[in-house]
């Protein structure tokens, strides 16, 4: 069975938390209890309806003020799929969250409050969808039963919409434009007649039937090494494999591959999966990867085909979503970490740090504060193995820690 | 419920889990393993087993033991760790109680649930564990669904909802402050069926009092309470006898029965997937107040 993630982002009030929970109820993912401890919170709260809202919006901070702060993970499954939904926060000040919450998205859910139209959010939300390349967006005007339904409201937000994505669209991005209510379920999950003019799909039928590119082909093929396991039991007395995920592409036994950043050549013997022994290993898969001959590599070195090898980038030049109240400053050494592999970086230059509504770049900055997106330059103190995030997502990005609190402090995609 | 079930278990979770423990391994001095004996950390257990093949499991697993639990739980425990030749280290509650550190509850309602963060926290410093791994899962409850696969908590087990780190893409971050430990939960994405249809997949053993059998209950507040030595009863509740069987393994003194002949895993999921309870519905510790799993998780709770 798939498993689709999708990242939610709308404005205050626009009724994110509502469809969510439309979405669940309608696909009786709702159990008895937890409906009757809604019916109670709700009433509490003073309401004559059962806000399905109160279902995500998990923390006590959050049900005090009625928004959402932090990325909450839903899940729900239909007998084709398994859908996981990063509910995230529409708050400029909780954009990192939004970063952080549509990161691993296939599908990207904006949500557009019918009678406002396109607010200063709603490019944010599509200026991250684009920088994290989130190759499906759905766009959803809601509240549509607070403007009659009306077909023109809705035709005029789709051409604001287009607008921006005239301007800032990439290439493979797929867009639906869905008009919804979810306060009534109208096109969530059914048709219930009041939209007639609309003929495409609910939003639910289009998340079914949204098609999966595993991507296997397209990009070349990575692999992170974890961990080598070295058992040195009488039974696996010279066993050393190296464990690892595929970040991008596939493995096949007998491929030659290059150990980077030692150049070393080897072909792979075996690809295993506990006892089993697989002749390839496909993109997201956990496998152990032995080799023909003894070559010196270890955690943080990556196995890539000899036909397609990587940069080892010393200088990148990124964008990046800084996260952390303590500025990012010109000049400061980091720790970069990219996929498992973890070295010493010097922020050299902040380009220009960009203005997310109006798409205007400023250069000049010397610091970048939270929740800034720009283009930095970096050097590194020993090389990554990185592809261009256009080119290859999965091994494009890193983040950026603070060696003296250890947190995380930025994204970045390589450029 | 108008959905089908759906047997198959999505691959892509056992791939991250995998991923995830091999993370843990590599990240930190001493991880370890919160083991419970419920279906979570069996799966944990076999995710591990199968994360480091065919190498040994690289850590221990801990059992905070309430003194409550199941006798079959217990059972199963020493079962498991004998079959797959595994390390244990148990800490008994009963040991915080006798040397001060904690009280035990009174009242009908009284239970070690809470009572066993402390026990568990001293045995996380006496250990010096930094990562303790967990089979917590984000669709059990709202608070968890918040939480980040790497949970940073400071020197008192707390965790500090509103400072979690952002965690992108599947890079995770283990670096820690000296004091600080880090909850691990490889099985975040997963949902209760997916752990029931990996169950079957694997052909996992698991205690058996998750199959329906005869056992003493009373009804107490429109639940079914397994009666036991350790449960305060009023001179009204009166235990009698039914077939049972339990959605989670917590206490005797927490964890509700629901009514039930399923003696079949295929039953159980089927079960499941009618049921009008939540599986957290079925655990009277989340049932004190809204935000019972939140406050506890400040405290330092699993």
């Amino acid at each position: 069975m798939e498993v689709l993630r999708i990242a939610t982002s709308g404005s205050v009030d626009d009724g994110k938390s509502t469809l969510i929970g439309r979405l669940l109820y309608d696909t009786n993912s709702i159990p008895q209890d937890k409906m009757e401890a809604l019916h109670a919170a709700s009433k509490r709260k003073g309401l004559d309806f059962t806000d399905l809202s109160l279902l995500t919006d998990g923390l006590v901070a959050e049900r005090e003020q009625g928004i959402t702060i932090d990325v909450a993970n839903i899940y729900f499954s239909t007998p084709t799929r398994k859908y996981i939904i990063a509910d995230t926060p529409g708050h400029i000040e909780y954009t990192r969250n939004m970063v952080t919450g549509a990161s691993n998205a296939q599908v990207s859910l904006i949500l557009i409050d019918a009678r406002k139209g396109i607010v200063e959010q709603t490019h944010r939300h599509f200026f991250i969808a684009n920088l994290l390349r989130i190759p499906y967006l759905v766009v959803c005007v809601n509240k549509m039963d607070l403007v009659d339904y009306n077909q023109a409201r809705f035709n005029q937000i789709v051409e604001d919409f287009q607008q921006m994505l005239d301007n800032a669209s990439f290439k493979g991005q797929a867009v639906q434009f869905i008009p919804i209510s979810s306060l009534y379920g109208e096109n969530v999950a059914s048709h219930n007649g009041a939209i007639d003019w609309y003929n495409g799909p609910t939003l639910l039928e289009y998340l079914e039937e949204v098609s999966f590119d595993h991507e296997d082909k397209k990009h070349p093929a990575r692999f992170p090494i974890q961990s080598v396991i070295r058992p040195r039991t009488t039974e696996y007395h010279d066993f050393r494999g190296f464990a690892g995920k595929v970040a991008s592409g596939h493995f096949s036994v007998g491929d030659e591959v290059v150990s980077l950043p030692s150049g070393q050549k080897s072909k792979i013997k075996t690809i295993e999966q506990f006892e089993k022994q697989l002749s390839v290993a496909h993109t997201k898969e956990s496998v152990v990867i032995t080799l023909e001959d003894e070559i010196d590599s270890s955690r943080g070195n990556m196995l890539v085909k000899a036909d397609s090898p990587s940069e080892q980038l010393k200088e990148i030049v990124a964008d990046v979503c800084w996260m952390d109240q303590q500025k990012l400053v010109a000049g400061k050494t980091y720790l970069l970490q990219h996929g498992v592999n973890r070295v010493k970086a010097k922020v050299q230059q902040i380009q220009y740090v960009t203005d997310v509504t109006t798409l205007t770049e400023h250069a000049g900055k010397t610091d970048m504060g939270l929740n800034d997106i720009g283009r930095i330059t970096i050097k590194t103190a020993a090389p990554i193995f990185a592809d261009k995030y256009a080119e290859n997502p999965a091994n494009g990005a890193f983040i950026l820690i603070d060696e003296f609190n250890n947190t995380t402090v930025g994204v970045g995609f390589v450029i | 419920m108008t959905n089908k079930i759906n047997w198959e278990f999505p691959q892509a979770l056992e791939d991250e889990a995998i991923y995830i423990l091999r993370e843990t391994v590599a990240q930190f001095e001493k991880p370890v393993l919160l083991f419970s004996g419920g279906k979570d950390s069996i799966t944990l257990v076999r995710l591990a087993q199968k994360a480091f093949y065919p190498g040994k499991i690289p850590f221990a697993l801990l059992h905070v033991d309430t003194g409550h639990n199941f006798p079959e739980t217990i059972a199963f425990r020493d079962w498991l760790v004998n079959t797959l030749g595994l390390d244990i280290i148990v800490r008994n509650v009963q040991d915080s109680i006798d040397q001060g550190k904690v009280q035990e509850e009174t009242g009908k309602y009284a239970s070690r649930n809470a009572l066993q963060t402390v026990t568990l926290l001293d045995a996380i410093e006496e250990g010096k564990f930094d990562a303790c791994i967990g089979g917590a899962r984000r669709d059990e409850e709202k608070a968890r669904a918040k939480e980040r696969i790497f949970s940073v908590r400071d020197e008192f087990g707390q965790w500090n909802a509103k400072m979690q780190r952002p965690e992108l893409f599947d890079i995770l971050n283990g670096k820690i402050n000296i004091g600080e430990n880090v909850r691990v939960f490889p099985i975040s994405n997963w949902t209760e069926l997916d752990v029931w249809n990996y169950i079957v997949r694997e052909k996992l053993e698991i205690p058996s009092i998750y199959f329906s059998h005869e056992r003493e209950i009373i009804e107490r507040d429109g639940l079914y309470w397994p009666y036991s030595s350790f449960l305060n009863t009023t001179a009204d509740e009166v235990p009698f006898l039914s077939k049972v069987r339990f959605r989670t393994v917590g206490d005797m003194t927490c964890t509700a029965a629901v009514l039930s002949e399923a003696d079949k895993l295929e039953d159980i999921i089927a079960e499941i997937m009618e049921a009008k309870i939540s599986e957290r519905g079925a655990r009277i510790d989340d049932k004190r107040s809204e935000a019972a799993m939140e406050k506890r998780k400040q405290a330092g709770y699993f």
